[in-house]
């Protein structure tokens, strides 16, 4: 299923952004929302809530929260209120966060 | 001979109303909720979900005493509500904390601890640790932590599902719950009973009525000669994103829901009736939870808001009869979590004038009859 063609892009420049998603190196147009680069990707789930039932990007403007995934250690990351960078290391978000002693990045 | 029951409508369909609600259904009364508008002040709306009797009462043993029975029948009222509406309130009472970070603050509480004890006499249970003693006991409290207090009867529900289960039961014991009906005006009725006046034009009779509205009681309290004025406490509080680990601790400031959020709280400011939260306070209340449990700091806030509590003139509840109009009764209090389980059961028994009849005559509003004249 190409999930990509539902969806109009920006105008492409050209130029690529490499990140990972789950450890898997991965390559998206410079420019775009980590959710987009997602659904472009696979278009597959990309978080699992507490109950552990599948979720992936939904309103694409901040509100639903179904787009969290884990953005360079950050849990609980809106993909679609977040730009992709160079070298992002993405990862879906299964179930709750943890806490993590209150480190910062 | 068929003898109709004496219809009670209790207007306020919130904690209160409708904890006295399921406490006359289960006695046998027909029962009729009035709940008003969606936007009124709504106290079980905003809530905390504590179970608390820690420090209450300290300086008024009636409510000490009456704040460890309701501790005690807890677990019973939690089951009975499952059992009629089918929904789990999550109680959680294996104990609560009250922690400190300003030692004269710590020194005064364990004080107020000290006079609760000796209205509570052998119920009373509670133990003071300093920083060091709470460090060693429980990993991840901050260091500037001076010390805690802790009481074993402490606990907590989910409140939401707690309000929930409540109406649900009232419906399943055939109480009538009506939504949207604002009462604005009580009239007394020349041959005994009340008429009362909806905001939307109806009028509806009734033989007793209870006046369980909170801050919404001003004027129909004045209708029934009631002289308690309550006044709006603002309480604001933070909801943090969920969390897959347990807090290690449940606190009067700092609590964990069951479904993972953490909840912030604990503030205290008059505001009159405006209910926002405030930038400020929010601060605080997060600086607050790090300062307590230094983990908490990059967890995130995902909503935030403020509260009205519902404070009588000394924060005590009341608990009246009217003498001049028989059949009219307030109730309120601030605490109507904690309270519930009483209010479900004997406040029935003091309603209906059945015997065993509770005393409750330091509750009466009579004790603000000399600051009321004056």
């Amino acid at each position: 299923m190409n999930v990509a063609s539902r969806f109009r892009t920006l105008p492409e420049t050209g130029d690529c952004v490499q990140f990972t998603l789950d450890g898997v190196p991965a390559t998206a147009p410079a420019g775009v929302t980590v959710a987009a680069a997602l659904l472009a990707h696979s278009g597959a789930w990309t978080r699992q809530t507490a109950q552990g039932a599948p979720r992936t990007a939904y309103c694409m403007m901040g509100v639903c929260f179904d787009c969290l995934v884990e953005v360079d250690g950050t849990p609980n990351t809106q993909a679609c209120m977040t730009l992709l960078r160079e070298g992002m290391t993405v990862r879906r978000q299964t179930g709750l966060r943890e806490l993590n002693g209150g480190q910062r990045d | 001979m068929y003898q109709r029951t004496p219809e009670i409508t209790i207007i306020g369909g919130g904690l209160v109303g409708l904890s006295v609600a399921l406490g006359l259904l289960k006695a046998g009364q027909r029962v009729c909720v009035l709940d008003g508008a969606d936007n009124d002040a709504r106290a079980s709306q905003g809530n905390f979900g504590l179970i608390w009797g820690q420090g209450k009462g300290w300086d008024f043993a009636p409510y000490a005493n009456w704040t460890m029975d309701a501790l005690a029948a807890w677990p019973a009222f939690a089951k009975q509500l499952q059992d009629l509406s089918g929904i789990d309130v999550a109680l959680d009472q294996s104990g609560g904390y009250e922690f400190f970070t300003d030692p004269t603050e710590f020194d005064a509480f364990e004080a107020e601890l000290a006079q609760q004890a000796t209205h509570l006499g052998n119920r009373a249970r509670y133990e003071m640790l300093n920083g060091e003693e709470l460090r060693s006991q429980m990993k991840g409290i901050g260091p500037d932590v001076v010390g805690a207090s802790f009481s074993p009867c402490d606990g907590h529900v989910n409140p939401l599902r707690f309000l929930r289960a409540l109406r649900c039961s009232v419906q399943a014991m055939g109480g009538h719950v009506t939504l949207g009906a604002t009462v604005s005006a009580i009239r007394l009725q020349p041959n005994g009973g009340f008429a009362l006046a909806l905001a939307n034009g109806e009028t509806l009779q009734t033989e007793q009525v209870v006046l369980c509205a909170g801050l919404g009681a001003a004027t129909l309290a004045r209708d029934l000669g009631f002289i308690t004025q309550v006044r709006p406490q603002l309480g604001e509080l933070l909801i943090t994103e969920k969390l897959g680990d347990r807090l290690p601790f449940l606190s009067s400031t700092i609590r964990q829901v069951d479904e993972g959020g953490v909840q912030i709280g604990g503030t205290k400011a008059n505001a009159g009736l405006d209910d926002r939260e405030t930038l400020p306070i929010m601060s605080k209340l997060a600086r607050h939870a790090v300062t307590v449990f230094p983990a908490l700091a990059d967890v995130r806030v995902v909503r935030a808001w403020g509260a009205l509590r519902v404070m009588s003139p000394d924060g005590y509840p009341v608990y009246a009869k009217s003498s001049l109009h028989p059949g009219a009764f307030l109730v309120t209090c601030h605490s109507g979590v904690t309270l519930a389980p009483l209010h479900a059961s004997a406040l029935a028994d003091w309603i209906m004038n059945t015997s065993p009849t509770p005393d409750l005559e330091a509750f009466d509003e009579c004790r603000f009859a000399l600051s009321h004249a004056a």
